[in-house]
């Protein structure tokens, strides 16, 4: 089929991944928007999943503890934001350091 | 196509007007503009372009084409705005260029505008958001200056370069702002303020990043070959080039090269058949210093990890080689985000005219503007002619 003729696929396709990955790059929001002021300061990072592709993510439970690029993280469940002071909870992923294994 | 060219320009003071409304800046602008033109017979105006980018999350208030067309006594005639965010200017005088190139329209008008200030901290902060990733950044709390830093922190680890490396893209923006009338902040810059600066998401401080403003600017275009019977110095438009790339930055295919910066200057390059040693000065986007430096690569001027090395006042300054943000740039005349654009193309307009005071690039003939939508997602690129 010439390349005139070949449909072109738009389809998203949908891919499981691990949840694991390293730091790539990160940052420590001073000044947060609407809906984040309660979380301020926060550590927002680039994630490289081991699969290969970029995410962008918050930090959690660093309880003071430094970051480094090339830190091995995991992804973990938490709230996101508050849709407004009655408005509904947004949960999505944050990532955390992973512990050192024994 | 036929060539175009900039027969009129105007521009208020870039500021926070907490006194001005977007009503008062935009016919502010647009006045001066239709008066550097010598046009008092509004009836040979045929369209208006509005560039703004927030005017419906921070000013509450869309379809500016007709609200400013009225307002400048121009009732009835093809106006509606153009949006892309930071790029929003450059998107609307594309469009005219565009219009005017394909004979459909005579005269246009393109107006940059923007009221960023009227919402101020978290309030601001999340009405600017609108420009990122909903989805996928501003739902993790993302701003553009946290993404900046991203960018920042991962080009200082990959090519092993410190802070201050970045100063004199800062400072040159500062010394060239200190002697514009139009700047927001004419301050110059002392040596090593800025690696002492407060952060604001770390390593972007607050002497990075340019501080968003108020401000309205306004350009007229015309065909060139009626141009030259209007005005004395009519600007021609050389080069006129679109290019994007992903949204989100984590989607880029490479995080530290501005691919929509790279393209749209090399279309802009071929159409106008000159190469970057042929510009006497390029105002860039430089919303944060690591945006100069991954500009200054996209562009030709530097190869992949050394655009930081041009940071030196012999370089950039306006005697320099490539002499960079000549009125001041985004840092110190200000980003009045939507209206940026239009300044850019207002400062290198002056510059070609000779009419750019002490400000002035000696012999400028021909100069480059580029306007980016949020880290380089939209990159629109002008080349200007005297």
């Amino acid at each position: 089929m010439d390349s005139q003729n070949r449909p072109i696929d738009l389809q998203t396709e949908r891919v499981a991944f691990a949840g694991t990955g390293e730091i790539y790059s990160f940052t420590t929001v001073q000044e947060a928007p609407d809906g984040y002021t309660d979380q301020a300061p926060y550590v927002l990072a680039l994630i490289k999943l081991d699969e290969g592709p970029l995410i962008t993510a918050q930090m959690t439970d660093l309880d003071g503890h430094e970051l480094t690029i090339g830190d091995r993280v995991e992804m973990v469940t938490r709230k996101l934001t508050t849709d407004g002071t009655r408005g509904v909870i947004v949960y999505g992923y944050k990532f955390r350091k992973m512990l050192p294994q024994n | 196509m036929r060539d175009v060219a900039i027969i009129g320009l105007g521009q208020t003071p870039v500021a926070e007007h907490w006194d001005s409304s977007l009503r008062d800046l935009a016919t502010q602008a647009l006045r001066e503009a239709l008066t550097d033109a010598d046009i008092s017979d509004l009836s040979s105006v045929d369209a208006m372009y509005v560039g703004n980018a927030y005017g419906a999350p921070i000013t509450s208030q869309s379809q500016l084409g007709a609200l400013l067309a009225d307002l400048g006594g121009l009732r009835g005639i093809e106006a509606y705005t153009v949006e892309a965010a930071e790029a929003s200017g450059a998107a609307a005088l594309r469009t005219g260029y565009l219009a005017v190139a394909s004979g459909a329209v005579e005269t246009a008008i393109v107006l940059g505008i923007e009221k960023a200030t009227d919402r101020v901290g978290a309030d601001h902060l999340r009405a600017r958001g609108v420009s990122l990733d909903a989805d996928y950044e501003a739902i993790h709390g993302a701003t553009l200056p946290a993404l900046a830093g991203l960018l920042m922190r991962r080009y200082m680890h990959e090519y092993g370069i410190e802070l201050s490396a970045f100063e004199n893209f800062s400072a040159n923006a500062h010394l060239n702002g200190s002697t514009n009338a139009n700047a927001m902040f004419r301050n110059k810059l002392k040596p090593g303020a800025f690696a002492k600066a407060p952060s604001v998401a770390a390593p972007v401080s607050l002497f990075d990043g340019a501080p968003d403003a108020d401000g309205a600017a306004a350009v007229i275009l015309t065909s060139a070959d009626r141009a030259g019977d209007l005005v004395p110095q009519p600007i021609h438009i050389a080069a006129s080039a679109v290019a994007t790339d992903a949204l989100a930055l984590h989607d880029r295919a490479d995080l530290l090269t501005l691919m929509a910066a790279q393209r749209a200057a090399q279309k802009a390059y071929a159409a106008a058949g000159i190469g970057p040693d042929d510009l006497d000065l390029f105002e860039l986007h430089d919303a944060f210093t690591v945006i100069s430096a991954l500009t200054l690569e996209a562009t030709g001027f530097a190869a992949r990890g050394e655009g930081w090395k041009l940071a030196q006042e012999s370089l950039i300054g306006r005697e320099g080689s490539i002499p960079l943000s000549t009125f001041g740039g985004l840092k110190s005349r200000g980003n009045p985000i939507g209206a940026t654009g239009i300044y850019q193309a207002v400062e290198a307009t002056l510059q070609l005219r000779g009419a750019a005071g002490a400000n002035q690039v000696a012999d400028a003939r021909i100069a480059m503007i580029q306007n980016l939508g949020g880290l380089g997602s939209t990159a629109i690129t002008h080349i200007l002619r005297a």
